[in-house]
């Protein structure tokens, strides 16, 4: 039998499916992968092989029982740590919550439940998902299984690689800026952020409530629309959560395999060209557009003035949202307290166990929110921003008059080394320059390898109007379909 | 001139209950600024007129019955505490002893 962990979860479900191997089989191997890599991957922040094992025999038994499973039933899944699991640590890669056990599942680790899916554990992110290099993350970064001396991209760095170097073939992850596609860019995986409201953020240790989104990441795309199918949907303990049906992303996955773009329109925004993306990001591109054209797609070029305004408007919204967010994290009701020694007041010791536990990007983002949010600034900074993010819709909503998607590059440069962009924070913040408009709208997009530059993967991001997922799944699709997947060197 | 001051870093740590070091207060205001410079063209590009958004789905309060559903139990919610007695949560001391 070939090696299950190289193979899809579409595959390695038809596998299962057809009894040639059983779920304890794959779930097995995949934990012997991440036992033999990941001390130098280190996707990992634990690793549930008993959960793990025991989700898979009950797989087992209900197939020798003969109940019907799901399209997914036995495949293996990592999940973002940010992401409440019962019973398994969950600690948003922060010290504050070192080894907090949650008392409930999120909604979308419930339906991974539901679905069959074999949880092998928690990936490492950048502390409470801050983060755009998986640096931030309290135990330590993950490495970019194409070049260890790499970052894996953030903040969902950990369930990238657990991808890439085939610990895993799905993860979760999270997407406030760019959390799921920036990170599928730089370790050459398919990442998708659904639309926001489209999956539950119910069980999710809450960054910047407005813009967090669950949602896949994968090897393949048609990987990332089953994925996306299991843990999408209405959740009436979501207030934001949308109450309509989930668009067949699965149906438009396969379509878009077929190679078949004739009648889309792909729209590519003009204000992108001018930023400073590498010249070998720009020419895989620009390949990538030629290909699609070849596919049967129409290329127009759109004007979205006030995207350039985007990564400020994020930079105020999100770390205003992170600061009333993070509040609860006071060391009264889980996690770390310190200095709690019958002398210091509440206050003291809430001090104490929150400078104690949180770390350098996160306490930087509290202290600007709390700024932003502050008399006398809200209105230049904060309220501003919200106003911004008016106009950034508005752009989305006429350029999708004239197009069917917009395309850009996922991120504007590949994968760098540790350490060279955390000494200059807006440098950092600069990784997200392509991601972040789409999470002001709330509209969907998916990042998809597109070829290499300098050794390195490169993504291609496809955007959508809000609840029109499929139209994204297609047309990544179809560029996969072309391009084919891509395959780092052997760890 | 610098956007925001040391003293500024220090008071706004103290609202957000951060005992920051000498040494983080320094780097924090110089990061800070540099961020707070790079953001602060937002403020030239919406007019009075526009509408903020706060959210890209349009919010509702949810209401549901008032009727009794299972939930965590007390040990549950307990469970992932730093101290808790009595079946509630522990609290250091609220008050200074001066009041």
């Amino acid at each position: 039998m070939t090696d299950v962990t190289r193979m899809t979860a579409v595959q390695i479900a038809a596998l299962i499916s057809s009894g040639e191997a059983s779920a304890v089989e794959v779930a097995t191997a995949h934990l012997d992968r991440i036992a033999a890599v990941d001390d130098r991957v280190h996707a990992f922040l634990h690793v549930d092989r008993e959960g793990a094992l025991a989700a898979a025999r009950k797989v087992d038994e209900q197939r020798g029982r003969g109940e019907a499973t799901g399209p997914l039933a036995g495949v293996p899944v990592a999940v973002k740590d940010v992401i409440a699991t019962k019973g398994v640590p969950t600690t948003a890669a922060s010290k504050i919550l070192e080894g907090w056990k949650p008392p409930y599942d999120a909604t979308v680790v419930e339906r991974l439940r539901a679905a069959g899916t074999v949880m092998l554990g928690k990936t490492n992110m950048d502390e409470f998902a801050m983060g755009s290099s998986t640096e931030y993350s309290a135990y330590g970064p993950t490495n970019n299984p194409w070049d260890l001396g790499r970052i894996p991209g953030g903040s969902g760095g950990g369930s990238a690689a657990s991808v890439a170097a085939y610990e895993a073939p799905l993860a979760i992850g999270t997407d406030t800026g760019g959390s799921i596609r920036q990170p599928g860019a730089v370790t050459g995986t398919v990442g998708a952020k659904p639309t926001y409201g489209g999956t539950s953020r119910y069980g999710l240790i809450a960054f910047s409530s407005s813009l967090d989104t669950p949602g896949p990441c994968t090897r393949t795309v048609e990987d990332a629309a089953l994925l996306h199918s299991v843990i999408a949907g209405h959740d009436v303990r979501d207030s934001t959560s949308i109450p309509q049906p989930v668009p067949d992303v699965v149906a438009a996955a396969r379509l878009g395999a077929t190679g078949d773009l004739t009648g889309v329109k792909l729209g590519i925004v003009k204000e992108f060209a001018g930023e400073g993306a590498e010249p070998g990001v720009i020419a895989a591109f620009r390949e990538s557009v030629e290909t699609l054209v070849k596919l049967g797609a129409e290329v127009v070029e759109v004007s979205c003035p006030h995207f350039e305004f985007a990564l400020p408007a994020y930079y105020l919204i999100a770390p205003s949202e992170a600061s009333s967010n993070l509040a609860r994290f006071d060391g009264v009701r889980y996690g770390l307290r310190v200095g709690d020694d019958g002398n210091r007041s509440l206050e003291e010791v809430m001090s104490l166990t929150r400078e104690a536990g949180f770390g350098p990007e996160v306490k930087r983002r509290i202290i600007l929110g709390t700024y932003a949010l502050s008399s006398g600034y809200y209105d230049a900074y904060y309220g501003q921003a919200q106003k911004v993010r008016t106009l950034i819709t508005r752009d989305f909503t006429s350029a999708f008059e004239k197009v069917d998607v917009l395309i850009s590059p996922t991120t504007p440069f590949v994968a760098f080394p540790f350490g060279s962009r955390t000494s200059d924070p807006y440098q950092m913040y600069l990784a997200d320059l392509f991601t972040i408009p789409t999470n002001l709208y709330g509209g969907p997009a998916i990042s998809v390898p597109c070829g290499l530059s300098e050794g390195l993967p490169v993504g291609f991001q496809v955007m959508a109007p809000t609840m029109a997922d499929d139209r994204m799944y297609r047309v990544a699709a179809a560029l996969e379909s072309a391009v084919g997947t891509l395959t780092p060197p052997e760890l | 001139m610098a956007a925001i001051s040391r003293e500024e870093v220090a008071h706004l740590a103290r609202l957000s209950r951060l005992a920051v070091t000498e040494q983080e207060l320094d780097q924090f205001a110089g990061q800070l600024d540099v961020i707070l410079q790079s953001v602060a063209r937002i403020g030239d590009v919406a007019a009075e007129d526009i509408p903020p958004t706060s959210h890209s789905v349009p919010l509702t309060n949810v209401y549901r019955d008032d009727v009794v559903q299972p939930s965590l139990t007390q040990e549950a919610a307990l469970s992932g505490a730093p101290d808790s007695a009595e079946g509630r949560f522990r609290v250091p001391r609220i008050l200074d002893e001066e009041e």
